[in-house]
């Protein structure tokens, strides 16, 4: 049982009456030839690698190794648990888990990769959120990431979820897409709603560039792992009001990877653009590594 | 096109905070260690590309310290690898390479390896992203494998009948071939042949493929 593309993905959960996250199970275990009891057993030890990396950070933050970022989730704990949330319970949640694994990531602490490192806080920041506020069982949860994991298996294998290729709508945006499918199944939705949610998702942050600052996985990736939670609950939304994506997900993900490739390489993780490329930016790279760059 | 299992997108389990700079490089590391016959007393490590430029802000550092020591990407103790290799007695060093290695990937680093009976081992490791690794070099031979599967590398004289020595042990010992790849220096000179194989291979292989005299030396990545 194998699938390429969002399609046939949708195709096969016609066909077997299953939901997404239950076809991705199925194709681990069928293509890998891995017991199901171990599929579940890893993705058990993520999730709690997730929850970990949500939490510890709103106690006691740590400074990253580049000394760009750290303290950003307690502070927007502090302000919420203040009553002065703007956003709301879920997004704040989800922006603030997010901002937290980042941190978590910045400081050399354990993390799971979904897809990337430097996105690795927009899946847990939706799906644990989403689980507090709405009292989600685990099991529940661990749905949502097979789910996301079949989005990202998708676009990793047509197009990419690596910044240095395609920007960082590759990688926020593939999490993003990833997370959005994921609460729209965890939240009564459909496969195609999923896919829908997912595609509408990558459309949002299109063309969005890869630029660290001094090239370090900290600025502004901790603030761009929050804005894809949010996008994700925004699409997730959408999607489960009965919004139709006019672009479907293959034409969506085949769209994205066009324009990652047309990114010229200032601005695909050589933090010699964007972000990196301001004199606040460079100036704060100068002070990091202690040496003046020629650019 | 080579399968992406789930765990490759929900994954891999790391310390931060790059997969290429940090899990590729603890990964790299502990490949080559699994590659030394000893125990390892000091290493060299030379960095190349991007690695050479921002280890410092990646901990690539203490990631190819930490994967040395045994660690996995998803392993704390890679955070104080370095005072952790001091209190055990290990001895290391960072240099940065030379332009003059042209055509090298962004992501590479050579570890020159010294055991406490004097046991040598160069690997050069390549990070291709998102965790992933391989293999380029071993001594003075470029190679080319990940350690996905079960990997022999037997080290041997390049001259007729070696090959035909390993695929017979092989066989006889029920071990299925995935890959079969030679690389040698030069005719004649010193070669490797490196086996990829589904499933584990017997320790009795190694035994046997060491019967043959112009075998000089095995390595075994166990899946």
């Amino acid at each position: 049982m194998e699938f390429n593309h969002g399609t046939e993905l949708l195709k096969l959960c016609e066909e077997l009456s299953m939901p997404i996250s239950a076809v991705m199970k199925l194709r681990e275990t069928e293509v890998f030839k891995t017991p199901e009891e171990e599929v579940e057993r890893k993705m058990r030890k993520a999730l709690s690698i997730m929850k970990e990396s949500v939490k510890a950070p709103l106690e006691i933050p740590v400074p990253s190794v580049g000394g760009l970022i750290g303290g950003e989730a307690k502070k927007l704990k502090e302000h919420y648990d203040r009553g002065k949330s703007i956003c709301g319970s879920v997004l704040s949640k989800a922006s603030m888990y997010a901002m937290a694994v980042l941190e978590v990531n910045a400081s050399m602490g354990v993390i799971v990769a979904a897809p990337t490192a430097g996105s690795s806080g927009v899946v847990p920041g939706v799906l644990l959120a989403l689980q507090e506020e709405y009292d989600l069982s685990d099991h529940e949860i661990l749905n949502g990431l097979y789910t996301a994991g079949a989005v990202g298996y998708l676009l990793m294998r047509n197009a990419s979820v690596a910044g240095a290729e395609a920007g960082c709508q590759a990688e926020v945006g593939a999490a993003s897409a990833m997370a959005a499918a994921a609460a729209a199944e965890i939240m009564g939705g459909t496969p195609q709603m999923c896919m829908d949610a997912a595609s509408g998702a990558l459309s949002n942050l299109l063309g969005l560039v890869c630029d660290p600052i001094a090239g370090l996985v900290e600025a502004p990736c901790q603030n761009r792992n929050s804005v894809g939670a949010a996008n994700a609950l925004v699409c997730a939304e959408q999607a489960l009001a009965g919004i139709r994506q006019i672009i479907p997900f293959d034409e969506m993900a085949q769209a994205m990877y066009h324009v990652g490739r047309s990114l010229p390489f200032e601005l695909r993780e050589s933090a010699l653009g964007g972000c990196a490329g301001t004199p606040s930016g460079c100036s704060r790279s100068c002070e990091i590594f202690g040496e003046k760059k020629n650019r | 096109m080579a399968l992406i299992s789930l765990f490759e997108v929900i994954g891999p389990n790391m310390v931060g905070p790059s997969s290429s700079h940090t899990a590729g490089a603890a990964s790299m590391a502990l490949l080559a260690r699994s590659l030394f016959p000893g125990e390892i007393k000091k290493v060299v490590f030379t960095l190349y590309g991007s690695f050479a430029k921002t280890y410092k802000g990646h901990g690539t550092d203490r990631a190819l310290l930490g994967g040395i020591m045994g660690f996995a990407t998803d392993d704390l103790r890679i955070r104080d690898s370095l005072e952790l290799a001091e209190e055990q007695g290990i001895e290391y060093e960072f240099r940065i390479g030379g332009e003059e290695e042209g055509d090298i990937h962004p992501n590479t680093a050579d570890m020159d390896m010294e055991g406490t009976r004097g046991e040598r081992l160069f690997v050069r490791g390549v990070s291709l992203g998102g965790g992933k690794v391989k293999i380029v070099r071993l001594n003075q031979i470029q190679v080319d494998f990940a350690g996905e599967y079960s990997t022999l590398i037997v080290s041997q004289t390049d001259m007729p009948g070696v090959v035909a020595h390993i695929t017979k042990v092989l066989s006889e010992e029920g071990v299925n071939i995935a890959f079969m790849r030679l690389f040698r220096e030069k005719k004649g000179a010193n070669a490797y042949t490196i086996v990829e194989s589904d499933e584990k291979i017997p320790a009795e292989v190694l035994n046997r493929i060491r019967e043959n005299p112009l075998v000089s030396d095995i390595m075994l990545v166990q899946l």
